[in-house]
């Protein structure tokens, strides 16, 4: 019974708290998002994965760092060594599992930077307008004229291999499509009533875009973000493979597979293993960015 | 004492091969208290008015003058604490992520108000609302239900001029009644001017003491409200305009 | 009067998280050679109604009927190829904004002539001689000139005389308008009016006429089913609605301000449970 009234009380129509009214509002969003069974199979993935990388130490059969020439290359199934071993004879489930945590780091300061430089460009771009728009377009423009990756190996080059320096690269030309995105939200949002109406109050432009320009801008670029988030993780592991990303014997997942190319003939579970945790983390965002847009995106919803 | 004056106003959208007049050497004026209507067909530029009258419209010339004081091109903030405005849809002008109680609330603290809490209860209770719609959002919210907390955010500076945009075309005629009796009773209650713009011919009727006939940016007959029962109508236009609204 | 169209328990379900909802609820009506008005508020299930019997509810939408017989041929039965033949050919709908119902980047002509060519083997020439012949019958003056043009150099009122037209080219035997002039202005919509009028007449067609508007059907329509809730409440005669019984109606009719009386206050409907509780009027004749 008890959870019958809790039920009612978080999807009532109406709410006796502001408190009250925000936590029904997320609660119905959520029941939304959770019909959606591949979202949260994506979701699924991502919690495991979170949960994986944090407890990593305890997870870990072996140290990801520790080679064993002894028993390099060992095949899988290998007693001790379910996925095998590399070339250096380290384990490489360790090193999967120790690598979850570098790729979760390059997603999150990628998810931070990128989505937040492109929100304040492309809304201050369409709420100004004028010479503003034009001259931030047209910056917008010539960074989404240069091939990714090609930037991105400009950067890394300019600035040092290294993780932080790759994230920074991808964030650099993962930018302006948020920034776009933004703009023609923005550009829709300006001329509505709800913006008149709080103009008439005497608002200022800063607190017309932060309060209410942006959460309208948020949802949407959340779901990009989380949609494109399996492009930055490849664009990751791609800086890794080329040995710009991060450096060995650092057990990021794209470095892992361009050590195994030398054996993927004989050896194919050396490049494989770390593919597949690519390919699946990959598709776990797109199926959740797929759910939440069903979630946030108001105009699919209404 | 007249409440608005607009003298010779002309509004106009765009520059150079673009531009359009939408308002004319627009004339008239509004006493304190008095209700006055504009009508006219779509694209008589009679939401213009109202939009230039609070700086919506940026590009106008003219005199616009609230309470005897002319405006400027720039509104100071005190401006909106006398003049304030209601939209035609209320499902466009409300924001769509924003509870009641964060509009009227937000609005409150631009007013620099401080009782803030207080004065959300009472602008609910005043377009009888209540207190179980203050944490609802717009979607949980019917079309008449909008219109009532657009028009609580307009009264929430408790302006002396209201400025009312087809406030209820976008609703039906039971809901129409319903916030067309409120806003009468309103007007009584808090001694509102209103500028009401409609194409609805007997809404004006009811409403307004005096009414301006627009078409195509200009005004081209200003009647009173008797004249407008009786159809005595002297501009061939307006006449018209009755004649298609039985 | 013969009966075109008839229509037996037609419901509308949409089924969701919180149960199923029922848009119309047991509507039973006929429609001869005659003007049809469905009037009722937002969420009367008027629109629903008129799209239904076109089969035209989006899933997760469902209609369900004892039958939706068309000269006695039961359009439930019809397989979605079959409907798309009726839709058009036999039965044609008009919308309430013309702006989304003609294509944007296509010549009104090409428009005009193709929707032509589809229903009926003539050639081009042919087509482009009937076209401007619909054009005219819809009183647009200047036919050849708005053959050339682009829908967004149209007014709302030619746009929605356009629809007209092409609406009639293959000669339907019902015309179901959905609120066909609520987006034009009074005097334009007159002009709309008497050209539908009209093609009733000369034609024998059948309208169903969509509205909210309860004057503009009293004098328009020769029939009036009123909706309430999914349900039809009360039928009567056009010219009759003004002496209506229904207290819904009575309500709606009181609450529209009156330029000849004018009253300090308007009367505000008080709505009764047991309205939208009461079993559906027939609307047959």
């Amino acid at each position: 019974m008890t959870e019958q009234t809790l039920k009612q009380w978080l999807l009532t129509d109406t709410p006796t708290s502001r408190r009250h009214a925000k936590i029904s509002a997320f609660y119905q969003g959520w029941l939304s998002f959770r019909s959606n069974t591949m979202a949260m199979i994506g979701l699924g993935i991502l919690v495991a994965l979170v949960v994986i990388a944090a407890a990593a130490p305890l997870l870990a059969p072996h140290d990801p760092y520790v080679q064993d020439l002894g028993n390099r290359l060992a095949p899988l199934g290998t007693e001790d060594h379910i996925f095998g071993t590399d070339s250096l004879g380290r384990d490489i489930l360790s090193r999967l599992i120790y690598g979850a945590r570098i790729t979760l780091y390059i997603v999150a300061l990628v998810a931070l930077i990128a989505p937040v430089a492109g929100l304040l460009v492309g809304t201050i771009s369409g709420y100004v307008g004028g010479w503003t728009d034009t001259v931030l377009m047209r910056i917008t423009d010539i960074f989404l004229a240069f091939p990714r990756l090609v930037l991105a190996l400009a950067f890394v080059a300019a600035l040092g291999a290294g993780i932080e320096n790759a994230v920074l690269a991808i964030s650099l030309t993962a930018w302006p499509p948020y920034a776009r995105i933004a703009r023609a939200e923005t550009l829709t949002i300006r001329s509505s009533d709800y913006i008149s109406a709080i103009k008439l109050q005497g608002a200022g432009a800063l607190r017309i875009i932060t309060k209410h320009i942006w959460p309208l801008c948020i949802s949407s670029l959340i779901v990009r973000v989380t949609l494109d988030m399996a492009g930055i993780i490849l664009a990751a592991a791609g800086l890794g493979f080329l040995g710009l990303g991060a450096q060995p014997p650092s057990p990021e997942w794209g470095a892992m597979i361009s050590e195994g190319r030398r054996f993927i003939l004989d050896h194919w579970w050396v490049a494989t293993m770390p593919g597949l945790a690519i390919f699946t983390v990959s598709l776990a965002f797109n199926l959740l960015g797929d759910g939440l847009r069903d979630v946030l995106d108001p105009k699919a919803g209404e | 004492m007249k409440m608005l004056e607009v003298q010779d106003l002309n509004v106009w959208f765009g520059s150079g091969r673009d531009r359009v007049d939408a308002v004319k050497h627009a004339t008239f004026d509004v006493a304190q208290g008095e209700s006055f209507g504009l009508v006219g067909e779509s694209g008589s530029g009679k939401s213009t008015i109202l939009r230039a009258i609070t700086g919506l419209a940026p590009d106008w010339s003219g005199t616009i003058k609230v309470e005897g004081q002319a405006i400027g091109h720039k509104r100071p903030k005190t401006f909106f604490k006398t003049v304030q405005m209601v939209f035609q849809d209320p499902y466009a002008s409300l924001h769509p992520r924003h509870s009641v109680d964060q509009v009227l609330g937000e609005t409150l603290q631009l007013h620099g108000f401080r009782d803030i809490d207080a004065r959300v209860v009472r602008l609910l209770d005043d377009v009888g609302l209540g207190q179980k719609f203050r944490f609802r959002y717009p979607h949980q919210l019917s079309g008449g239900q909008r219109q009532r907390v657009a028009i609580a955010r307009a009264l929430a500076p408790e302006p002396d001029l209201l400025l009312l945009d087809e406030p209820t075309s976008a609703l039906d005629v039971s809901v129409q009644a319903e916030i067309l009796n409120l806003l009468a009773d309103l007007r009584t209650e808090h001694r509102l001017t209103y500028v009401m713009v409609s194409h609805d011919l007997s809404v004006v009727g009811h409403m307004c003491d005096r009414l301006a006939v627009m078409k195509d940016g200009e005004i081209v007959e200003v009647l009173g409200v008797d004249a407008l029962r009786h159809k005595n109508a002297e501009h061939p236009y307006s006449r018209h305009l009755l004649e298609a609204s039985v | 009067m013969s009966t075109l169209l008839d229509v037996e328990n037609l419901w509308v379900k949409f089924p969701s998280r919180h149960g199923v909802f029922d848009a119309v609820r047991g509507v039973s009506f006929t429609l001869g050679r005659e003007r049809l008005g469905i009037v009722g508020e937002s969420g009367s299930g008027k629109s629903m109604t008129g799209r239904a019997i076109l089969r035209l509810i989006r899933p997760p939408g469902i209609v369900e009927a004892d039958h939706i017989k068309l000269d006695g041929v039961n359009l439930l039965d019809k397989t979605e190829k079959e409907m798309r033949d009726v839709r058009g050919q036999r039965i044609s709908m008009v919308m309430q904004d013309p702006k989304f119902s003609l294509n944007p980047v296509m010549t009104i002509g090409d428009q005009i002539i193709e929707a032509y060519r589809l229903h009926s083997k003539a050639s081009k020439s042919e087509a482009y001689a009937k076209s401007l012949e619909m054009l005219e019958a819809v009183s647009i003056r200047d036919p050849e000139r708005v053959m050339r043009a682009y829908p967004h150099e149209m007014s709302g009122g030619m746009g929605q005389r356009i629809m007209i037209a092409m609406m009639l080219i293959p000669n339907p035997e019902i015309l179901i308008a959905d609120e066909p002039t609520s987006a034009l202005d009074v005097s334009v919509q007159r002009q709309v009016l008497d050209i539908m009028d009209r093609l009733v007449k000369e034609r024998g067609m059948g309208l169903i006429f969509i509205s909210h508007d309860l004057n503009l059907v009293a004098d328009f329509c020769d029939r009036v089913l009123i909706m309430y809730a999914g349900r039809i409440v009360e039928v009567c005669d056009a010219d009759k609605l003004h002496e209506a019984k229904h207290p819904y109606t009575r309500g709606l009719l009181n609450s529209l301000p009156r330029l000849d009386d004018p009253r300090d206050r308007l009367d505000v409907l008080k709505r009764d449970p047991a309205w939208s509780e009461a079993p559906s009027v027939s609307g047959r004749v």
